[in-house]
């Protein structure tokens, strides 16, 4: 692969351990072996440190992750993955070939955009006492999407054999399905593929239950 | 070289995201079937078992192409751009790739999925102040990032991926009742891309699905 070349500076990371966008990106990051440094937002505390003025002048959209690389602030966790798949060397996190690129894109939307975006904390705090289930129904709409899709896209990891930014997505939305007590049992192929994931060491360094910012009653 | 073959897109005249799509096949020359998928009658096309099997997720748009099916309109336009040739959809450069994406996600993860039919059939009689709750609050993030960005499109001089996402997003903007004046940036933005062939043939008001009252 061309690997187009820039000025490059070691990252800072703006995130959250809990948020799933900001573990994409720790995987992400650990998966190609770069070094970088995290500020923690605190999403609960004070109100929520991404509502600051401060804040928002990194993100305006005012959610982590956010990210100071190369001289530039970009946010949207799957445009900084391409990003830094594009401009750093280590294992692609986007397959050669342009159909499993196009499926590895699919299915990382499939999460991206139609699952975790109506379970994130700012939408489920305006949904207001109903809020499990509002989550609960959108997790599992997606994810029975989902399981046929990777039944069809799936070998070892969620398209074909290499891990790509498709599992990056996956392991921290079940962590999400969890959290909500969606039975992820009912999707064996989403269960599965998670299992093997989280055996691997980027996803493990990188789980919200050991990051710099992880409470101690949720340290592990 | 894999085997090219006429996309057929299955999609609604009035789902953004499937004119996403019209503006890109417009953009690169290329053509394409179009099957539409009426959203509302006989209780939503897209909810049968035969268009389940093309979108699990059942939503618009699909598009089957080169002897597969995609879904999720970013991942179609990108494929695209990497199998036809025509004006590039991406730039070269790394960095405005990378802002070209970002300012996609917003409109494409952080507006339209909070807006879309789904969603506001879920949230019921207090629709339209959601609808518009959300798309002022992602154009409130937009306004300032193409601020840093945009030359004469989003990203530059360039059209982009990201001029692709804003005009539909402005449209449904204007169904809703949300003043783009106030996003004078988008505003501007969205009146040049108007002018522009492929976002005016590709336009909800004349698709052949568009019923004959809207079609201008």
């Amino acid at each position: 692969m061309h690997l187009s070349f820039v000025c490059l500076t070691k990252p800072v990371l703006h995130g959250y351990f809990r948020s799933s966008c900001s573990w994409r990106l720790r995987i992400a990051f650990a998966l190609k072996g770069i070094e970088y440094d995290q500020v923690p937002v605190n999403l609960i505390k004070d109100g929520g440190q991404q509502l600051t003025e401060q804040y928002k002048a990194l993100n305006p959209m005012q959610q982590v992750p956010a990210v100071e690389i190369d001289g530039i602030i970009l946010s949207q966790s799957l445009a900084v993955i391409q990003y830094i798949d594009e401009t750093r060397q280590g294992p692609r996190l986007l397959p050669a070939d342009p159909k499993k690129r196009a499926q590895v894109r699919m299915l990382s939307d499939v999460i991206a955009s139609g699952i975790q975006p109506l379970q994130n904390l700012y939408v489920i705090q305006k949904i207001g006492a109903e809020k499990a289930q509002w989550a609960q129904h959108f997790i599992n709409r997606g994810f029975q999407a989902l399981e046929p899709m990777l039944k069809q896209t799936a070998g070892k990891y969620c398209v074909g054999d290499e891990i790509s930014m498709a599992d990056i997505c996956l392991v921290p939305q079940v962590y999400n399905a969890e959290r909500f007590k969606v039975d992820v049992g009912l999707y064996p192929t989403i269960q599965r593929l998670n299992q093997t994931l989280l055996e691997i060491e980027a996803f493990k360094l990188s789980h919200p239950s050991c990051q710099p910012d992880t409470p101690d009653d949720l340290r592990v």
